[in-house]
């Protein structure tokens, strides 16, 4: 562990953060407004930033509108994670060649990405990298994509201070402070950051900023201002640890409810920083002499899931949402350790429905074990 | 059967097999579809290496339909000559393809498969002058169909797919996801969530690539139903967005007014919100 | 896992048995870089592709002490296995593999094995019986049973009968319809374990459909059975087979990786929850 440098940033010396990435060969990606939310894009400095907005979500709602302060993130979340950086959402595995003697050759296709410094990410969205690291890291052959463009990434956090109506990272532990897995850290005031470091590379960043100290009086706001969010923060799921508490209910009957409302159409397993599944395809090229083997996001909504001949395994919406639902907050303490929901609450803002689940898993385990 | 039914490499023949023999053939319809065939340009000329196109009237070729490998249809049954033709070309073909919402499900034409009361007069001046069937009907309707390819129009990529698999003599995998899969992997903000704007992505069959969520739209559900289409959530939640029943059944009984999922659902709505 | 699950190398086909109308055997032989031996257990799988169309788990029913070649039974149910149907010698396959477990051969030596199959459920515990028939000696008894529906889906017959008696060697088969010239039992496969004496030596493997595991297994407990002493093999989707693609989830397991092989005490709660 690294020993945390800190310094304080001032908000009109913002842009030189961006210039140090630059300067060490970064390509620097940070939140951006687009189509009435933020997303992830390349930027060139501050002036990029969704600066005086705030988010406003509700189940099934998401929506942008001015705000006083003139913060860079004053903001929750939007619909993207790190996982489109990393778990990229369509990509070839490999070509095949056929041989005019019908000698078959295969090669692998390997990004060759740009180191890329990120700006901006929220705790849920750390563990949730952190999960990702785990299932796309494991065994002796860890996944080639994401290790590559996972390699060279440096990760600036933001602490959360203006928290989404459908957040619930302090109930899952996630949040709303960055506490590990970045280089620096960012607390934003209203006069500009608290920098902290994670990282020996976010230590040398910050030692060539060369920041004043904080002062305790920022300290102490930045403090008050987390425990605000902390407290605002109404929505959660239950504490205790919910390891075959939904695997035993398989025939529950809010399942039904559930499915009554649900599209098994996949949009929160997209938006779910931690959701890992893709679907392997073949695009032969015209000339009958070569193909591509690609991988796309998949869903446990689909029928291709679990699709083995002569029908998918889950044909109905019910089998389906309980296959996400119990995954993502039962057997994933048994596969990597922990639940696989991080509190972020982006499941609940694009369901295209407003279906949100922190209301109805009290129903699923029974009244006692709810809220 | 002339097409090379084998996976293996061509070169392993002594002799090489004649080419695969391909028509593309129209019934009611817009031509839509047989211009994304068109519009295939370079690799038309490379696929006229590797098949012959025997018939295709929107292209040139008019040889005759029998001996046939891949056969595209575009456009629905909507004459007794559509039907005849339907009959007699399944016979000379190995593969059967519809292309298209038309050919697949009946297309916009089959709006007036719901019409009630005199359609041909409120239309025409001399109705009596005018003959087709009661009802516009995809293709699979009358003869066993290989492979439906959706979408109105189906897209140059789509065509591409299938024809190189059928090439390799065997059917493309079958597409079955929603659009708002596309959607998210492309990294378009969904629409309803930003907008309030009603989409059937969440019902439809993805393959156009998200192109309406794309420029701030709503999916208008051109390529049909997709697998397990929560029409009915999907129905109660335009409700919420503000729009009336009548609104809501146009929109399931739009492009794809035929297919099962869709008629049914836009039916519901038709007389007045059901769950009221 | 020893080698490369992310690409895949190319293995030619050496020989093809047509065992039934729908099912054949292919003998590969791996090309290219031969510095990484094929080397597997029975039970373990395959990812085999062809080229352009996609790539199918198939289980590997050869002898692991065939170190030059392995084969795979195949039945044609879709797209990619009808396409290795028509491939024949010298045609190429794409191989990942082999993944998962497969079967505890050394952990069960010296045990009396019982093999239960159900249908193309045989080709898994084929491997075993291979394997058994080979180290004769490092095995106690050996049953076979062996259900199918119809006296039309056996193959193997030929084999079948050959090992009924050799070393011992009993062979049970059952048909679900009977018929003329039947000669096996008629009924589902569980009642040929009223032919089995259940010792503290005896280890079943059982593999098939999931109502016939289940059946099989609760007959086998009830005639003292212990459950450790019970294997079953199960299917799932695969795709990337390497535990990364998550379509082969049961409950916390990726079949592909800790499967498809289970001790049955591993996996009793999640077997026969529909839909899970």
């Amino acid at each position: 562990m690294t020993e945390e440098s800190r310094g304080f940033l001032e908000r009109e010396r913002f842009r030189e953060l961006f210039d140090r990435l630059l300067v060490r060969g970064y390509q620097t990606i940070a939140p951006v407004v687009r189509d009435g939310t933020i997303v992830y894009a390349e930027v060139s400095g501050p002036e990029d930033l969704p600066r005086g907005l705030r988010d406003l979500q509700t189940p099934g709602s998401y929506r942008l509108e001015a705000e006083e302060s003139g913060r860079f993130f004053a903001w929750a979340n939007g619909p993207q994670a790190l996982k489109p950086l990393l778990f990229a959402p369509r990509e070839i595995l490999w070509e095949t060649r056929r041989e005019s003697d019908g000698a078959l050759s295969f090669s692998s296709s390997s990004p060759s990405p740009r180191p890329l410094a990120v700006i901006g990410i929220r705790a849920c969205d750390l563990s949730a990298l952190a999960l990702s690291d785990r299932h796309f890291g494991k065994g002796p052959f860890p996944d080639p994509g994401y290790a590559l463009r996972r390699r060279d990434l440096f990760l600036v956090a933001v602490d959360c201070s203006h928290l989404a109506d459908t957040c619930f990272c302090v109930s899952t532990g996630d949040g709303p402070e960055a506490q590990s897995g970045f280089d620096l850290a960012l607390g934003e005031l209203d006069s500009g950051f608290l920098v902290r470091s994670g990282s020996e590379k976010g230590r040398e960043l910050l030692r060539e900023l060369s920041l004043p100290p904080p002062e305790s009086s920022m300290e102490e706001a930045l403090k008050i201002q987390g425990d605000r969010a902390r407290s605002s923060q109404t929505r959660r799921l239950p504490s205790r640890n919910l390891q075959n508490a939904l695997a035993s209910r398989p025939d529950h009957p809010h399942w039904n409810n559930l499915a009554a409302r649900c599209l098994s159409c996949g949009n929160c397993t997209s938006v779910c920083p931690t959701c890992f599944c893709f679907s392997e395809r073949e695009e032969p090229a015209l000339d009958g002499c070569s193909s591509l083997h690609l991988r796309e996001w998949d869903s446990c909504f689909t029928a291709g899931h679990s699709y083995i001949h002569p029908a998918p395994l889950r044909g109905e919406t019910r089998f389906r949402y309980r296959q996400w639902l119990t995954h993502k907050l039962d057997y994933w303490h048994d596969q990597y350790g922990r639940s696989g929901c991080v509190g972020c609450g982006r499941c609940i803002s694009w369901c295209p429905v407003g279906i949100d689940f922190t209301e109805d898993l009290p129903l699923l385990l029974g009244e006692a074990d709810g809220h | 059967m002339t097409m090379s039914g084998s996976a293996r490499p061509e070169e392993n023949s002594k002799t090489t097999p004649p080419k695969p023999r391909i028509a593309v053939l129209k019934l009611a319809s817009c031509d839509g579809c047989q211009l994304a065939f068109l519009g295939l340009g370079d690799k038309l000329l490379e696929l006229s290496g590797q098949a012959e196109i025997v018939h295709f009237a929107e292209a040139g070729p008019l040889g005759p339909l029998t001996g046939l490998d891949i056969t595209f249809i575009e456009g629905s049954l909507s004459t007794r000559e559509d039907h005849d033709m339907v009959l007699s070309v399944r016979k000379e073909s190995r593969f059967l393809v519809t292309i298209g919402a038309c050919a697949t499900s009946g297309g916009i034409q089959a709006l007036r498969n719901l019409a009630s009361g005199p359609l041909l007069s409120s239309l025409y001046p001399s109705p009596e002058v005018i003959d087709f069937l009661d009802q516009s009907t995809p293709v699979a309707s009358l003869v066993p169909v290989d492979l439906e390819l959706w979408g109105c129009p189906v897209t140059g990529d789509q065509i591409l797919l299938a024809l190189r698999s059928l090439l390799f003599g065997a059917l493309p995998p079958v597409q079955t996801d929603k659009v708002c899969l596309e959607c998210k992997r492309r990294g378009i903000a969904c629409v309803t969530v930003t907008k309030q704007i009603p989409c059937l992505g969440p019902v439809t069959l993805t393959g156009c690539g998200a192109l309406c969520p794309s420029f701030d739209r709503g999916c208008y559900g051109c390529f049909g139903p997709a697998e397990n289409p929560e029409t009915s959530s999907l129905a109660r939640s335009f409700s919420g967005l503000g729009l009336t029943p009548a609104e809501i059944a146009r929109r399931f009984l739009f492009i794809n007014s035929n297919a099962p999922a869709f008629r049914e659902e836009g039916r519901r709505w038709q007389g007045g919100d059901p769950h009221e | 896992m020893d080698t490369n699950p992310h690409i895949p190398r190319a293995a030619i086909i050496r020989d093809r048995i047509q065992e039934a109308p729908t099912v054949f055997t292919l003998r590969l032989e791996p090309e290219g870089d031969t510095s990484v031996p094929f080397r597997f257990t029975p039970g373990q799988f395959n990812m085999v592709g062809v080229m352009g169309l996609g790539e199918v788990p198939l289980s590997i029913v050869s002898d692991p002490s065939d170190l030059d070649f392995f084969d795979h039974t195949v039945r044609i149910v879709g797209r990619v296995t009808g396409a290795m149907a028509r491939m024949g010698p010298g045609d190429r396959v794409s191989i990942r593999g082999p993944f998962g477990n497969g079967w505890p051969m050394d952990a069960t030596r010296g045990r009396d094995i019982v093999l239960v199959s159900g249908g193309l459920g045989c080709a898994p515990l084929v491997s075993v019986v291979n394997y058994v028939v080979r180290r004769r000696e490092d095995f106690g008894a050996l049953t076979v049973l062996h259900g199918v529906k119809n006296p039309r889906d056996l193959f193997w017959k030929e084999r079948f009968s050959r090992l009924n008696g050799i070393g011992g060697t009993r062979v049970f088969l059952t048909s679900d319809t009977g018929g003329s010239g039947w000669e096996g039992a008629v009924g589902p496969v569980t009642n040929l374990i009223e032919n089995i004496s259940v010792t503290k030596k005896t280890t079943a493997k059982i593999c098939g459909p999931e109502p016939m595991m289940i059946a099989t297994v609760g007959k086998l407990l009830d005639q003292g059975l212990a459950e450790e002493d019970l294997w079953v093999s199960l299917e799932r989707n695969m795709q990337c087979a390497a535990g990364f693609c998550g379509h082969c989830q049961l409950g916390e397991m990726f079949v592909c990786r800790s499967g498809p092989v289970f001790r049955y005490s591993e996996i009793k709660n999640r077997l026969g929850i529909r839909g899970l």
